[in-house]
């Protein structure tokens, strides 16, 4: 009798989704990492990189300083009103801490919140993101979750009946949504950005797609929008961002618009303009171990709204400190306040040092043979093309990996630096990319660019046609 | 126009058909009367903190010493945090791959995993493998990861004790799946009978339903009995024949308040029963950091231990959670410090004991107070809470306000618990919400209103309850176990 348990019993929706961030290459990397723990020297490297995936902290980015005495204020708030304390931490950050204790029932951040987050918490958010859109935002439109990813989840949940259901998804994406989708049983309806044109968004793209779904008899139910983009890195004019509404209003299509990167803008003529529904984790903070996050859920009825609430309820609340987080970046260090210039220049030190590694990565790899690189205009990754001569190819196909996966693993294994094939996000068939995030330390980058150099001739030299 | 896609009509109906009474109509009721100003005790959800019950100190020390890691830099730093404090901080922080902002691995810290199964292994006696813990967001994430991973569609049954955590119910339903209930039986101490558990999976099968899986919730949630070892071993043999996943809820495995039946673990039974089925029966155990004496309910921290599930399955397993990427890394510092706590000889080991003790102690005694409060009110039975936090008394409900149900169009133990509420702001959740015998009206509350409150509380509740069977009971007949 086959055990409950094994491959061929379980939900073969599990067994259907991929997540190529945290795939294959990566337990490669750990085996090297690991290799190169037990034999220095092993290894023509000294050092894993991981630039597969967009975790600051763990590449040296250090966090605000303002944000975590409040946090650790809230954690052990008995050391609030002792003496010693005001030499410990700066005195706005325990003011904060006491305004936000006061706004949790009974200061226990102990205890289960209401299932969509501290309401005090997400009144200081409604009021960011009115101060952020000119708009008034409504605390009780506002869910908060551990991270980015159960809010995606609990909308595929919602909106996906069936695997006649689809969503429209970007391609390359974040293979959050198509592996979402496959969990959730429904269809990816894929529409392609133009890499040719800075990875636009064309609105034709998006009705012939949604035209071929229909005729395939898939019910297309949302669209997501990724702004700025991940892997590809543009930010959305304004003018685009109006017809794509325009083009959901008509369609009647839910509009899912992943804006965590709203706050990595690199280039003076872009700007960020929210779709009004977001959950963030990145920006300048990078507080990814913390999860937390939120979805401002906009123009539906009180009925849906329920369900929503329903589902959120029956996992309690969210975790308290990444709530708090949360209300935290929506409502930072104002001018006047105590270590608003010392939070300033953490700030702008990390976006500038962002906008300087994306541009030299940039460089690097437009310089590599057979390699084109559009500009990141935001987020944190670079989405290199690579031409792959034929007898890569063929020598690809003889190891069973797609060409992109035969490439990456051959710049792990000589160069110790982790990407992610862009078979894991999608690309146009027979294109080939990878995405490497611009997160090192900026000393560390030009070691990584001619490591990079190096190995790429060299496997151009072995491979050139 | 056509139908937007976020209408109601057009909403997946498994979402439509979850309930989760725990946050459901009671609670949202007294939401509403708390915003009108009424006092309101909750009692309605295991969240100790929110009714006053203090978070234990030296967690919070290590844990704010995490966060603002340029405090262990700072030469005052002993002033504020006694030294166990801070070398533990600089432990858990030498785990991590760059500090509480990065995301972990998602199966969690590996260091933080090897004190859990170390944590396993002293408990039960027996090893337990790094590899094949998981720590989640809270166990009910585990919970739902490792339902739908099991649930391929409503042809798929899990056997569910009732009454039960409505986390199971509500799982279930989410996924497609289809719930085979098994009764506990009132007056055997809410004890589980295996005959119960063959007639209902044979009813399950008749009607085309392959039963994959059973949970146990041990101590019970809402009923708190402990399981016994011979109970345990009987599941086990049970599971064995029927080629069924044991999943093992222990989340109140330090909640204990009788000496009759310590807390023993599911692994510890299968392990003890030795091989063949030592090491055929595939288990997967639940934990957390919200309950016990700890109760840190808003860190939201959990794991999932597997026994038995092959490789590739733990993959898939793995696969899916890298999808959401890392648990939130404080809580897997909350897991580790309550895993692996002061020992004797530490600095903060006297508060350690002090603090667990009082609240451990407090719990017992409240769990007697509440069953002795409501076995003295009239028309209530209640049996004894042998562990968890609940107590789930059985109200007689006179057929007079049954009828009065009806005619409010609510089931008769949401009226009366609306009632009791109205009347005291004792906000509780309605038997139903948990499932019982058909024709047997329950109520389940906490035991953790703070001790000095609750003599208060069984008064308030008494005089409430005797008025209310004043004015329903005509002596007539009622409804019975």
């Amino acid at each position: 009798m086959a055990p409950p348990v094994s491959l061929d019993t379980i939900n073969p929706k599990v067994l259907e989704c991929e997540y190529a961030v945290r795939g294959e290459i990566v337990t490669l990397a750990q085996r090297l990492q690991d290799e190169l723990k037990a034999k220095p020297g092993s290894q023509p490297f000294d050092e894993i990189l991981y630039c597969n995936i967009g975790n600051p902290q763990s590449l040296g980015q250090q966090p605000i300083a303002f944000f975590r005495e409040v946090l650790a204020l809230c954690d052990h708030p008995s050391i609030l009103d002792k003496s010693e304390t005001q030499g410990l931490f700066s005195a706005d950050a325990i003011e904060r801490a006491w305004q936000i204790l006061d706004q949790i029932p009974g200061r226990a951040t102990g205890a289960y919140s209401h299932s969509q987050g501290v309401k005090g918490l997400r009144d200081t958010i409604a009021a960011g993101i009115e101060a952020r859109d000119g708009f008034p935002a409504n605390p009780n439109d506002i869910f908060l979750t551990d991270g980015a990813s159960p809010a995606v989840h609990m909308m595929m949940q919602l909106l996906i009946r069936s695997q006649k259901d689809g969503m429209l998804c970007p391609i390359p994406q974040y293979p959050l949504y198509s592996a979402s989708i496959a969990l959730h049983g429904g269809s990816l309806v894929p529409y392609y950005l133009d890499e040719a044109t800075g990875w636009g968004l064309e609105i034709s793209e998006l009705k012939k797609q949604l035209e071929d779904a229909k005729s395939k008899g898939i019910t297309v139910r949302a669209l997501v929008v990724i702004n700025p983009g991940n892997p590809t890195g543009q930010v959305l004019a304004e003018d685009n961002q109006r017809a794509i509404v325009e083009f959901c209003k008509q369609e009647g299509l839910v509009l899912l618009a992943d804006e965590v990167y709203q706050e990595n803008v690199y280039v003076p003529e872009k700007k960020f303009h929210s779709f009004k529904k977001i959950a963030r984790s990145m920006g300048y903070y990078g507080e990814c171990g913390k999860r937390g996050g939120y979805m401002e859920v906009t123009g539906f009825s009180p009925e849906v709204r329920e369900q929503i609430y329903k589902v959120a309820s029956v996992n309690l609340c969210s975790n308290i400190s990444g709530q708090i987080l949360a209300s935290l970046v929506m409502s930072p260090p104002k001018v006047g306040d105590e270590s608003y210039e010392s939070y300033s220049a953490e700030k702008d030190g990390i976006l500038s040092s962002l906008a300087r590694r994306a541009k030299t990565l940039e460089d690097a790899f437009n310089n590599l043979e057979g390699v084109t690189c559009n500009k990141a205009e935001g987020a944190m990754y670079l989405f290199p093309r690579i031409r792959l001569p034929q007898k890569a190819i063929k020598a690809a196909e003889a190891a069973k990996k797609a060409p992109d996966a035969f490439y990456c693993q051959r710049l792990l294994n000589a160069t110790g630096v982790v990407v992610v094939p862009g078979s894991g996000f999608g690309q146009v068939p027979g294109t080939w990319h990878f995405r490497c995030t611009i997160l090192p330390q900026e000393d560390k980058i030009p070691a990584i660019v001619s490591r990079l150099t190096e190995f790429h001739k060299s496997f151009m030299d072995e491979f050139r046609d | 126009m056509a139908p937007k896609a976020l209408d109601y009509e057009s909403l997946n109906e498994n979402v439509k058909k979850v309930q989760y009474a725990v946050r459901g109509e009671l609670y949202l009721r007294a939401s509403e009367l708390q915003k009108e100003g009424k006092k309101i005790i909750f009692t309605n959800v295991g969240n100790p903190h929110a009714l006053g019950q203090k978070p234990l100190t030296f967690p919070r020390q290590v844990v704010a010493l995490c966060q603002a890691p340029f405090l262990l830099d700072d030469p005052n730093v002993g002033l504020l945090f006694p030294a166990d404090a801070i070398a533990r901080a600089k432990h858990y922080l030498s785990m991590t791959s760059g500090g509480l902002g990065a995301y972990s691995d998602s199966r969690g810290i590996p260091g933080i995993r090897k004190e859990v199964a170390e944590f396993i292994g002293r408990r039960d006696e027996y090893p337990s493998d790094p590899e094949l813990i998981f720590l989640t967001d809270g166990a009910s994430k585990g919970v739902m990861q490792i339902l739908n991973t099991i649930i391929r569609g409503e042809g798929d049954g899990v056997l569910v004790p009732v009454p039960q955590y409505p986390l199971y119910s509500a799982a279930i339903s989410l996924f497609g799946g289809s719930l085979v209930p098994y009764y506990l039986e009132e007056t055997a101490n809410w004890g589980l009978d295996v005959n119960d558990l063959r007639h209902a999976v044979f009813q399950a099968r008749s009607k085309g339903i392959t039963v994959r899986a059973m949970v146990i919730i041990n101590p019970g949630n809402p009923t708190g009995q402990c399981l016994s070892e011979a109970n345990l071993r009987e599941i086990l043999h049970f599971c064995y024949q029927e080629n069924l996943v044991l999943l093992g809820d222990e989340v109140y495995q330090q909640n204990i308040y009788q000496d009759e039946r310590p807390f023993i673990s599911a692994r510890k039974v299968l392990m003890d029963m030795g091989p063949p089925i030592s090491k055929e029966i595939q288990l997967v155990s639940f934990h957390t950091v919200s309950k016990g004496y700890w109760g840190e309910c808003g860190q939201r921290g959990g794991y999932f231990e597997m026994t038995n599930i092959p490789p590739q399955t733990v993959d898939e397993i793995y696969k899916v959670a890298s999808i959401s990427l890392s648990p939130n890394v404080p809580a897997q510092i909350f897991m580790a410090l309550m895993v692996n706590p002061p020992k004797p000889g530490d600095i903060s080991y006297e508060q350690y004991i002090r603090e667990s003790k009082g609240i451990l102690e407090s719990l017992r005694r409240r769990a007697r107070i509440m069953t002795d409060g409501f076995n003295s009110c009239r028309n209530v039975v209640c049996n004894f809470t042998e562990g968890a936090m609940y107590s789930f008394p059985q109200i007689r409900l006179p057929p007079k306000a049954i009828d009065a149900a009806k005619k409010a169009g609510k089931v008769p133990d949401v009226f009366y618990c609306l009632k009791l509420l109205e009347a005291t702001g004792i906000s509780t959740v309605p038997g139903s919400g948990f499932g019982q015998k058909e024709g047997v009206f329950h109520l389940r509350t906490t035991i953790l209103p703070a001790e000095e409150d609750m003599p208060a509380i069984m008064a308030s509740f008494k005089k409430f309850n005797d008025e209310f069977m004043d004015e329903y009971d005509d002596h007539r007949g009622y409804s019975r176990m």
